[in-house]
């Protein structure tokens, strides 16, 4: 792995990467490009990788048919309230468990970790009828509480608490002796260093929210209220087949604005996910 | 300095000596100690609230449920003790949900697993463009879920993107999504790629690891490309192989929306993994009591794979001493 390689098998590489990135790219590219194509461009046969004629009233349509900037927005503040929410309560508990020694520890950590074994699935039936009996059924509620509190936060901890372990004690000591208390040391010392793992767990949690699909159209029944994946699968005509056009326009709004903040800060991004706790 | 010893000493007599050593200038009662234990309780507190009452409430209550026979639309919810149980052993539907679910999970993690490996050993050669690649074949992770099933819906429509592909090469494509073993495995290949670079990523990291040396002497001694690769990279990355595993497979019996959007579990139930068939039961049939007991299956099939996975670990986890 270490030799410089041959011109043969550059090219041989540099070939099958190409190859392989197809099913990657090809579906982004297409929907973006196909969404302010002519309904009749979109089907034709080769695909015209580049538009001839582009025209955004398909985009309009969205706005039209659905209350499309309202559902933008709330998938937007849902994703961002969980993502703050969850970096607070697991950098605290993952300081906690891997920093502080307190009676019940390991017990804790255990009845926390049973959660990564949850499929959101299996809790569904139960946690509507919860939200039901508070009278929070078609609110947000569930959808911000339970992310930042259940299941899915657990992950988050666990990521925070093999960081937080990796921390050289002395850093604390010295900090102790100056007299922080437990909180300041965590706040002042140990949580700026936690920057990478806390950007990794930013990273996936606003995703997770942002792709959230079950929770959704259990408990969200009005069109307002709707996040954006919810609202993709909505735009079909009178016999519910779906409307290409105006679906792909909806779609390619919910992926563009990640896209790019994925493509400018790829670096952080990767390497995040790749160097945190989740390495084994 | 003196002080830091003075510390480390007084943390460790904290844990043992009786009454307290009190290496601190803390007044009687108010010990670092119990300072710790009660920061340790408040720092855990939010976390552990959220999961006893979001994670371990319900799944009790899911088990009681599954003992009631319980439909929303009827108004009925009255105790039917192993009723449903019985119910599910009986249910005609299971056995082709369960053999679904296992196509679907055993597929998912082997081509997740080996096409993860297979791109990360790609991008990690010595190779001028392989942040670019590396950024290509990450970027369907950040495109939303629902978008990205939609698009591929249509592309894999009878005469859509994929089958005019294969017919530029002569290929005259099945109608994907409408036939048995051809939609079951377009789900997964469009769940696959679009989730395949997360596994790269910590491939490519664990690789990153595996020190050049070994290789070099590897060369020396005469082993073949495959030969170093089966004998060092894996059992060196080995640890990552089994953390990978672990998401992939539980992961693979959680997917939903995928399902519900691409094929709605059909044609007939060739897709209806046992989520979706949850989700119909409780949701579509109303019938919760029902659901429950199939969320109560999921929950211990995920369960024992877990346990199962970790248990293997000692078996083929390669451990540096």
């Amino acid at each position: 792995m270490n030799s410089r390689l041959s011109v043969r098998a550059r090219v041989a590489l540099y070939g099958a990467l190409c190859l392989l990135a197809l099913p990657f790219v090809f579906p982004t590219w297409w929907m973006v490009t196909s969404s302010v194509k002519p309904v009749s461009d979109i089907f034709a046969f080769p695909p015209s990788l580049i538009p001839t004629e582009a025209s955004l009233s398909a985009y309009r349509r969205v706005f039209e048919l659905q209350p499309f900037a309202q559902q933008y927005f709330n998938s937007g503040y849902i994703a961002a309230v969980v993502t703050v929410g969850t970096l607070a309560v697991s950098s605290l508990a993952g300081y906690a468990f891997a920093r502080i020694r307190f009676r019940g520890q390991q017990v804790l950590f255990v009845v926390v970790l049973v959660g990564l074994l949850i499929p959101s699935e299996v809790t569904i039936v139960p946690l509507f009828r919860m939200f039901n009996s508070w009278g929070l059924v078609d609110t947000h509620w569930p959808l911000i509480l339970v992310p930042i509190l259940g299941a899915p936060s657990v992950l988050a901890t666990f990521i925070m608490r093999q960081f937080f372990i990796t921390l050289p004690a002395e850093l604390e000591e010295a900090a102790r002796v100056d007299g922080l208390g437990r909180f300041a040391t965590f706040w002042r010392i140990a949580l700026p260093l936690a920057r990478p793992a806390l950007g990794a767990v930013a990273i996936f949690t606003f995703l997770h929210s942002w792709n959230l699909y079950l929770e959704p159209i259990v408990f969200l029944s009005t069109p307002e209220k709707f996040t954006l994946p919810q609202a993709l699968t909505q735009f079909v005509d009178a016999y519910g087949g779906p409307m290409w056009d105006v679906q792909l326009s909806a779609a390619s709004m919910t992926a563009i604005p990640i896209l790019v903040i994925f493509v400018i800060a790829q670096r952080q991004f990767i390497e995040g996910l790749a160097h945190t706790g989740l390495k084994g | 300095m003196s002080v830091l010893t003075r510390d480390t000493v007084g943390r460790a007599g904290d844990r043992s000596a009786p009454g307290g050593a009190a290496p601190y200038r803390r007044r009687g009662w108010w010990t670092t100690r119990r300072r710790d234990q009660l920061a340790g309780l408040l720092f855990v507190a939010p976390q552990l609230a959220g999961s006893v009452l979001f994670v371990l409430i319900p799944l009790g209550l899911v088990v009681w449920y599954s003992l009631h026979e319980w439909n929303v639309l009827a108004g009925t919810f009255e105790f039917v003790g192993p009723g449903n149980y019985q119910a599910l052993a009986e249910d005609p539907n299971l056995p082709s949900v369960l053999r679904v679910t296992a196509l679907f999970s055993i597929g998912l993690v082997v081509f997740n697993l080996s096409l993860a490996l297979l791109l990360a050993v790609l991008l990690n050669q010595r190779l001028r463009g392989t942040v670019v690649f590396r950024t290509l074949f990450f970027s369907p992770v950040v495109v939303s879920l629902v978008a990205w099933t939609i698009v591929w819906g249509f592309l894999l429509q009878d005469d859509g993107g994929v089958n005019g592909a294969l017919g530029t090469i002569g290929v005259d494509g099945p109608n994907w999504l409408r036939g048995d073993w051809t939609a079951l495995l377009s789900v997964i290949v469009v769940q696959v790629v679009k989730n395949v670079g997360l596994n790269m990523v910590l491939f490519l990291a664990a690789l990153q690891g595996v020190p050049a040396e070994l290789y070099e002497a590897a060369r020396v001694e005469g082993a073949s490309a495959w030969t170093r690769f089966r004998r060092i990279t894996v059992p060196l990355i080995s640890p990552t192989i089994l953390l990978t595993s672990i998401i992939t497979v539980v992961g693979s019996l959680q997917v939903f929306a995928q399902i519900a959007v691409l094929t709605q579990g059909g044609p007939g139930t060739s897709t209806t993994v046992l989520v979706y068939y949850l989700y119909q039961r409780a949701f579509q049939f109303h019938q919760f009591g029902y659901g429950a007991t199939l969320s109560v299956l999921l929950f211990l099939i995920v369960l024992v794979l877990t346990v199962v996975q970790w248990r293997m670990r000692r078996r083929w986890v390669f451990h540096e001493q």
